[in-house]
């Protein structure tokens, strides 16, 4: 039986579909979930997409972190089931306190898509185990609040745990401090960043690259191998 | 002061009324009294009132705009034409396309960020109110100069608008175009096109039939917004306690619309509703008179039944109230639980607000007083139709007389290099990426061709990879110069941008932009437009499928440059074929394709160099595009080229520098004989394309060309990491990249 892989679409998700369809290239079997019910429908692992969720009119993902299905995410994120946070899925991760730090609206004030070039820093994660530390990948990157922001402290904890999943290269898009574009949880099943590997998994599709493949291919081995 | 009720209105009949500060002619209120054998109620005022504009009845542009349905070339694709929201074509394997440009230029000048996002907005709605799931958009958009400062305000709010609400929608913008020129400064023209995907089967239709189905209004609670003349009704005649002054531009809630997309395709999936149509324009006027018009009864409408955002609106102001994100559906009664249920879940406000009647009578109801009765074909598709004169302008002959042929021109390689990084530094040719990567363009995941690409292409089928291409273009100093022709290149152009991606034109949308209809000389443009558009369409095989008219675009008596807008559907069975603008692999072979004359009359050359527009555009010849577009399709299909071009404003120089920028690979270029320099990297010659082959294909490809009578020339090779053009100059990428990217932000930040 091959893996479950859960995509939750609240409303206003825009990038549900196509995680679902990343999900499913990568050999998993896609599951959507409903932000309205608790239920989590057997799922191995969770991937929450991008987008407007309520139309992130308050704060991005300020409001979804309070929906039902993430009460379920919560408790079963802390017990250790995967979760990857992409865009407004890693602004409800640290919404929801599974992540440090906070999204602020870019520095330069406008939505920015572009392809953008990464370092993966760590294959320590859940969601990077198919990279090797230090490869760089380019990825589509879009949003307005993509600042990454957190107290000195935690920044300095961050970098010593090895908990920078990825850096901007080249160019920081967003004005994220220390180049952040993604982070993991202690344990490394929680993951958060702001570009999109969800949009980068066919070759003709997008910027023709397939480099955000690998975070899908990393969870199905880690849930086949457990 | 009391209810307008029908009753009151016939007992009253010499009561004034501001018909005139509504907008309508005497005669038009004159024949508004005769049809209803009465004086017309308020309500029933401001339904003709919004529904008899230019905007909403067509009444000036109506005489022309029939030639798209008598021009009618042979096409077995069109499967709904003009008329409804949107028109439908089959592209294939069961799937059917809808789309449509429009315009949201008033709008957008007042209020740059809500008239651009609402207009995205309103064009998604029609699309997705044919039955389709919207998949793309494309923005094609005019400013005034790029440096006057209200550029600088009215620029940053409409890219910010689009985007915004656009990506908001989870819409990838796929194309469009930003061109700037003086006679746009106090009317910029903000046109937004969608393209929707669907199954025959699912194709939507706006009628009311079937008396007992239910009237659901769902969506957005109404408010006082994009009320416009009603205002002056309301103020003037109605109770003035009630809030007077209200915007005239809509504001949009992107989330909301979100919303309602996911709601009514899952609405459709289960057959729920006989009817469909959106609320935009005139709103609940234009819907319920439309539905009721088109279907075979009439139609009763409880109009406080209306869900509110400000309960102090009068009855008039909800007929008239263009508040965004609100859908009309008709709908068998048994099924109107489940509809109900489907909105729940999306949370969207949903209200059975009336139902469609045996009579053939339009009827609504305010708390059980009747404030309109009348015949629904006479508000929506039998209003006042005009036969406005036309004539052409006596400065026509002396702009064409002033030839932009005699320029003068570089006398030196120096200055040539010079006026080459100048062009492709302009504002019109440099790169708009900083305004383009305000727009999401990977949502949904098919994107196969985005900007700065010729066309925007999308997957449609994930299995077979049948894919749809569009491009958008318009030149209104071609169309100043001679609107015929002018039309006709717009076509050709977005034609060719189609063929260039590989895809097979099929059919076109239009958005015409042009001044007021009551000048004579603008009414001559209008006229010579639309004649040209519809030979242009008729030779080329390409039908119109729908379109929108925006007049009165021009500031005091100055009209702005007749602009009309073509967009160009193409289809591609495998979306792997399909042929990028990017010069990427060194050695491959550069040919030019099609015939180089001394053409300048409108060209970018004369406009930055010279700041000159005079003389005659480009020839049209719109066989050669036919051949031409052939070859780019054959050649794409067959593996011959690995990039295509396409020659427009800027000539070959334009293209080459966006190619080799685009791919990151220089190239050496060769003057053909016959030609000087100047001439060959300048010239606007139309029915061109630059396209790579690669040296495996070269025979193949030339046997091809000559087989089928295109004139193709050898022109250089993609190689190094500058452009050079032998013996006259060379530039680095870097220095063309500095200087094709960097305006824009410089001008704008």
């Amino acid at each position: 039986m091959t893996s479950r892989i859960g995509v939750v679409t609240f409303p206003g998700t825009l990038d549900d579909r196509d995680s679902l369809r990343a999900v499913r290239l990568a050999g998993a079997e896609p599951v959507s979930l409903w932000h309205r019910d608790k239920d989590l429908k057997q799922v191995d692992a969770v991937v929450l997409a991008g987008g407007f969720s309520y139309g992130d009119y308050l704060r991005a993902g300020a409001i979804s972190r309070f929906s039902p299905v993430m009460e379920t995410i919560i408790d079963q994120a802390k017990a250790g089931m995967p979760v990857l946070g992409i865009c407004n899925g890693f602004q409800i991760l640290t919404e929801s306190h599974l992540l440090p730090g906070a999204m602020l609206q870019n520095n330069h004030l406008h939505f920015i898509c572009r392809e953008q070039k990464l370092r993966v820093e760590t294959s320590e994660t859940a969601w990077t185990a198919d990279y090797s530390a230090g490869q760089e990948i380019r990825i589509p990157l879009k949003n307005m609040d993509g600042r990454y922001v957190a107290d000195e402290r935690t920044l300095d904890e961050l970098e010593a745990e090895g908990r920078v999943a990825f850096r901007y290269l080249d160019f920081n898009p967003n004005g994220s401090l220390r180049d952040i574009a993604g982070i993991s949880n202690a344990a490394g099943n929680v993951v958060g960043l702001m570009p999109h590997p969800e949009h980068a998994v066919e070759p003709l599709i997008g910027t023709g690259r397939t480099d955000g493949l690998g975070f899908f291919t990393s969870i199905l081995k880690k849930l086949v191998s457990v | 002061m009391t209810l307008d009720t029908v009753k009151h209105a016939t007992e009253t009949p010499d009561v004034e009324q501001p018909w005139k500060e509504l907008g309508l002619k005497e005669d038009e209120y004159t024949r508004i009294r005769e049809i209803l054998e009465r004086r017309p109620t308020g309500a029933e005022l401001a339904m003709y009132s919004v529904m008899w504009s230019e905007h909403c009845s067509y009444k000036s542009s109506k005489v022309h705009l029939k030639q798209f349905g008598e021009k009618i070339p042979e096409n077995d694709a069109m499967l709904v034409g003009i008329g409804e929201n949107a028109g439908v074509v089959d592209v294939g394997q069961g799937y059917a396309v809808t789309f449509k440009v429009e315009s949201h230029n008033h709008p957008s000048y007042i209020e740059p960020y809500q008239g651009a996002a609402t207009g995205v907005g309103g064009i998604v709605r029609d699309i997705l109110a044919m039955g389709a799931r919207p998949v793309a958009v494309v923005d094609p958009l005019r400013f005034g100069a790029a440096d006057h400062p209200d550029t600088k305000r009215v620029l940053p709010g409409v890219v910010a608008g689009v985007g915004g609400y656009g990506n908001c929608l989870g819409l990838p913008n796929i194309g469009g175009e930003v061109v700037f020129d003086s006679c746009y400064q106090g009317n910029p023209l903000v046109n937004a096109g969608c393209i929707g995907v669907m199954k025959h089967e699912d194709i939507h239709l706006a009628q009311a039939s079937g008396p007992g189905n239910k009237v659901i209004l769902y969506g957005a609670r109404t408010g006082g917004d994009g009320i416009g003349g009603v205002s002056v009704l309301a103020s003037e005649t109605f109770d003035s306690t009630g809030p007077a002054k209200r915007p005239a531009v809509q504001v949009g809630d992107p989330f909301q619309e979100k919303l309602l997309i996911e709601c009514t395709l899952e609405i459709f999936k289960e057959k729920l509703v006989a009817g469909i149509q959106d609320l935009g324009g005139a709103g609940l006027s234009c819907a319920t008179s439309e539905l009721a018009s088109a279907g075979s009864g009439g139609m009763r409408v409880e109009l406080d039944t209306v869900p509110l955002r400000d309960a102090s609106l009068s009855p008039e102001e909800i007929l008239m109230s263009e508040s965004q994100e609100r859908m009309c559906a008709i709908v068998e009664p048994d099924k109107v639980e489940r509809f109900m249920e489907i909105c729940e879940k999306w949370d969207v406000i949903a209200t059975v607000i009336g139902e469609v009647t045996e009579g053939e009578r339009l009827e609504i109801f305010w708390h059980g007083e009747q404030i309109v009765d009348v015949p629904p074909r006479t508000v929506a598709h039998e209003g006042p139709v005009y036969e406005r004169p036309y004539a052409r302008p006596e400065w026509q002959d002396a702009l064409q007389a002033d030839d932009a042929n005699k320029l003068p021109r570089p006398a030196t390689s120096d200055e040539l290099r010079e006026q080459v990084l100048a062009l492709v530094s302009s504002p019109n040719q440099a790169s708009k990426s900083w305004i383009t990567d305000q727009y999401d363009r990977f949502v949904q995941g098919n994107t196969v061709l985005a900007q700065p690409e010729d066309a925007g292409m999308v997957r449609i089928d994930e299995e077979s990879n049948l894919g749809v291409a569009m491009a958008t273009d318009g030149n209104g100093r071609y169309t100043k110069l001679d609107p015929y022709a002018g039309a006709q290149l717009a076509l050709a152009e977005a034609y060719r941008n189609v063929a260039a991606s590989g895809a097979t034109p099929l059919a076109i949308s239009d958005c015409l932009n042009f001044g007021s209809p009551e000048d004579p000389a603008v009414m001559w443009q209008f006229a010579e437009a639309t004649r040209g558009l519809a030979d242009g369409c008729f030779q080329l095989g390409t039908p119109v499928t729908g379109g929108n008219v925006s007049l009165y675009n021009q500031t005091g008596e100055v009209a702005i440059h007749p602009t009309p807008v073509v967009a160009v559907l193409g289809v591609i069975d495998d979306v792997n074929r399909r042929t990028p603008i990017a010069f990427k692999e060194e050695g491959q072979l550069l040919y030019l394709l099609g015939d180089t004359r001394e053409e300048f009359g409108g060209s970018a050359w004369s406009q930055v160099i010279h700041d000159h527009l005079g003389g005659l555009p480009p020839a049209v010849d719109l066989d050669r595009e036919k051949l031409l577009g052939d070859i780019l399709i054959s050649a794409s299909r067959d593996g011959m080229i690995d990039a295509a071009h396409d020659l427009s404003d800027g000539g070959l120089i334009q293209s080459v520098v966006e190619s080799c920028l685009r791919g990151g690979s220089g190239a050496r270029l060769i003057v053909p004989d016959g030609l000087d320099a100047f001439t060959f990297l300048f010239s606007e010659s139309a029915g061109r394309a630059v396209v790579a082959v690669p040296r495996s294909e070269e025979l193949r490809f030339n046997d091809m060309c000559g087989a089928r009578g295109l004139p193709v020339t050898r022109i250089g090779v993609v190689d190094g990491d500058e452009v050079e053009i032998q013996g006259e100059f060379s530039i680095s990428l870097s220095e063309l990249r500095t200087a094709h990217e960097e305006t824009i932000p410089r001008l704008l930040l």
